[in-house]
């Protein structure tokens, strides 16, 4: 079956600073464009039967990747050798004509991907059978949602067995059923020994359809090794990495959003979400991370509590707790005094999602006593997968699971 | 490269049959519209122009002879105008096939030139039929056309090709090639003869490519003789350097297209 040979591989899109630059350099009046690169030196071999995942970030170059090797981008140097026919699922929606019926464009679609008319009526049936769109098969495409689209689509590439299969992230926008019911077929496929190339983001479902993993970043490769490896890696460092990155760089853009009220007496000088000293917005559940808040004395005043409150994305209280109820209350402050707090979690056990920390300074148990100050959102952060079993929800509880075998 | 868009040939024949299914689905009374509209046409040029203004022409008594010349060089005209036009905006119009699938780009100017030689056959057809009916037809001469217009093919799909790619890079060529087409159409002695010009301007008319080709319809339905072959080398090159330009042009920046789109 089909086998798959990258040498040194690198895309680079021309930039022209002119508009008249590329006119120019047609007619031989010197060079007037730069070359941005978006892959670089990517070398890789994929043996017949094998199936590789590709992951990273957005913009790390995969779709690029995929597009080259599917031979609808043409690289800027190496080469790609394929040994077999490649069927090429790239992105949504396909080349669909709107006006035509699903019918229509799939024998359009099919014949693109060289088969003959004769070939494609006999697989007609089976194609529409596949995708479950009823009689929407006969409607126009334009009157299609993105589901069927989908539905659609991967019905026809896959139509026939091809020796490699490459396929782009396309399935994660259908719904629950057809994707388990088009990752039965890629298995189905798999076992039949075509060769498959896979981009997405679902950590989970390269961990079951790939026997290797490439971990792209920047447009290098960063990783080619087991799933469990590439993804662990990938996890703990580029996808942590980035969303610091990305949080920070949004609160540098547009601050912090301010919710703030209480009477000043003291006031929130800092608040920081630390993990090995350095302040972070990303972490994998269960990592072990501190949050410091700094409050400033404005007035002398007799006691402070500091409190720090985790909600979800929806706004759903999930964990909070204050430093009086831990014995930790400072009394008889001075003015222009600084306190340091410091929240440590040797595991933050929350489940995968976007969370946000709310902080508050106030005298004994609760703000309603001497409410100084109250900071809603104070900072955003983001739990990424991590070095713990899949769990959905926002805890992660800690568990044990065991089979027992001899139950009565 | 041929032999490449050869093998998509199920391809291409699906989607011109697709291109005349699409024209008429949705109508009741289907592929009479194909027929209804060039019927029509000579119908206006005969009617309207020969009958009512009765423009003449100097050396042909017949009350048909101008709508003859009209429809000649209208149909071949418009012809060569709608594959232009549809040609030079065939890349970016199906941008999101080509950034999809690999397969031979070239496939979709041959499906162009495809539909509109259909449609013109059958356009031709009923011309033809109407020339019978008038006792007019000129014989076995008629076909003479056939090289001309393989001709005048050959110059607008070399032109199209040439031009739908840079058309990628430069948007602004499809607006023009539409301005141009209109400025063309009238500097063509189609709706006039060009006894009508003043000598200058005739002798700058040897220069319009399009105006030999018509000119050759012209005598083949109205005077029923064979074009002159010596004047049809010019366009005949032209057609030639046309095809082999935008081949090339095309190869060279084949690449970067899809990087455009």
């Amino acid at each position: 079956m089909g086998y798959l040979r990258i040498r040194n591989i690198g895309k680079a899109y021309k930039r022209y600073n002119r508009k008249w630059g590329r006119m120019a350099e047609w007619v031989g009046l010197g060079i007037h464009h730069e070359l941005k690169w978006v892959i670089r030196d990517i070398t890789f071999d994929v043996d017949p039967g094998e199936s590789v995942g590709i992951v990273g970030i957005n913009g790390a170059g995969k779709s690029t990747l995929l597009k080259i090797i599917a031979d609808t981008t043409k690289a800027t140097v190496g080469s790609v050798e394929a040994g077999g026919r490649i069927s090429a699922l790239l992105e949504l929606g396909m080349g669909f004509h709107p006006e035509f019926t699903g019918r229509q464009n799939a024998y359009m679609d099919a014949q693109l991907r060289g088969m003959s008319v004769g070939e494609v009526t006999e697989k007609i049936k089976e194609i529409e059978d596949f995708a479950e769109i009823g009689d929407y098969f006969d409607q126009p495409v334009r009157t299609y949602s993105t589901g069927m689209h989908v539905r659609l689509a991967f019905s026809v590439a896959t139509c026939v067995l091809p020796e490699i299969l490459i396929v782009d992230e396309a399935l994660s926008v259908g719904d629950t059923y057809f994707q388990h019911k088009s990752f039965e077929r890629i298995r189905k496929y798999r076992e039949a020994g075509t060769t498959l190339l896979f981009v997405s983001h679902n950590p989970g479902a390269v961990k079951t359809l790939c026997d290797r993993a490439i971990l792209l970043d920047q447009g290098i490769i960063q990783r080619d090794d087991e799933p469990d490896a590439v993804l662990d890696y990938y996890n703990a460092v580029i996808a942590k990495q980035r969303e610091d990155y990305e949080i920070l760089q949004s609160e540098r853009l547009s601050g912090r959003k301010v919710t703030r009220s209480g009477n000043g007496e003291v006031i929130i000088y800092d608040v920081e979400l630390m993990a090995g000293g350095q302040p972070i917005r990303a972490f994998r559940s269960g990592d072990s991370v501190t949050i410091r808040v700094s409050a400033l004395c404005r007035e002398p005043v007799e006691e402070l509590t500091a409190g720090i409150l985790i909600r979800d994305r929806l706004g759903n209280d999930v964990f909070g707790t204050n430093t009086y109820h831990h014995g930790v209350s400072r009394k008889n402050l001075q003015a222009e005094e600084m306190v340091v707090f410091e929240f440590s979690f040797p595991a933050m056990n929350l489940g995968i999602g976007s969370y946000s920390l709310t902080t508050a300074l106030h005298s004994h148990d609760t703000h309603l006593n001497n409410n100084y100050d109250w900071w809603d959102r104070s900072l955003v952060f983001q739990v990424i997968p991590g070095v713990t079993k899949f769990s959905i929800g926002v805890c992660n509880l800690p568990v044990h699971v065991s089979l027992c075998s001899n139950a009565v | 490269m041929l032999r490449d868009v050869w093998a998509f040939r199920d391809f291409i024949l699906s989607s011109v049959k697709r291109e005349f299914q699409s024209r008429w689905s949705g109508t009741q009374f289907g592929p009479f519209w194909i027929v209804a509209h060039p019927l029509a046409n000579i119908f206006i040029f005969t009617v309207i122009f020969a009958q009512i203004m009765r423009p003449s022409l100097p050396d042909h008594p017949s009350i048909f002879a101008y709508s003859i010349y009209l429809c000649s060089g209208v149909l071949a005209w418009n012809f060569f105008c709608e594959m232009l036009s549809r040609c030079v905006n065939i890349f970016v119009e199906n941008a999101n096939l080509l950034k999809k699938i690999h397969f031979p780009k070239l496939c979709l100017p041959v499906i162009v030139l495809a539909s509109n030689t259909l449609n013109f056959a059958i356009v031709m057809g009923i011309f033809m039929f109407f020339l019978l009916v008038i006792g007019a037809f000129p014989g076995w001469v008629v076909l003479y056309v056939l090289p001309v217009l393989f001709m005048q093919m050959a110059f607008a799909i070399g032109m199209g090709v040439l031009l739908a790619t840079i058309n990628v890079f430069y948007r602004d060529v499809s607006q023009t090639v539409q301005v141009i087409l209109q400025f063309w159409f009238w500097l063509t002695p189609i709706v006039y003869t060009p006894s009508n010009l003043p000598k200058a301007a005739q002798a700058v008319l040897m220069w319009n490519p399009m105006y030999i080709f018509i000119r050759a319809y012209q005598g083949i339905f109205l005077e029923h003789i064979p074009p002159q072959w010596s004047s049809m080398i010019y366009p005949g090159l032209l057609a030639v350097f046309f095809i082999f330009f935008g081949v090339f042009a095309f190869h060279k920046l084949q690449g970067e297209i899809v990087d455009e789109l």
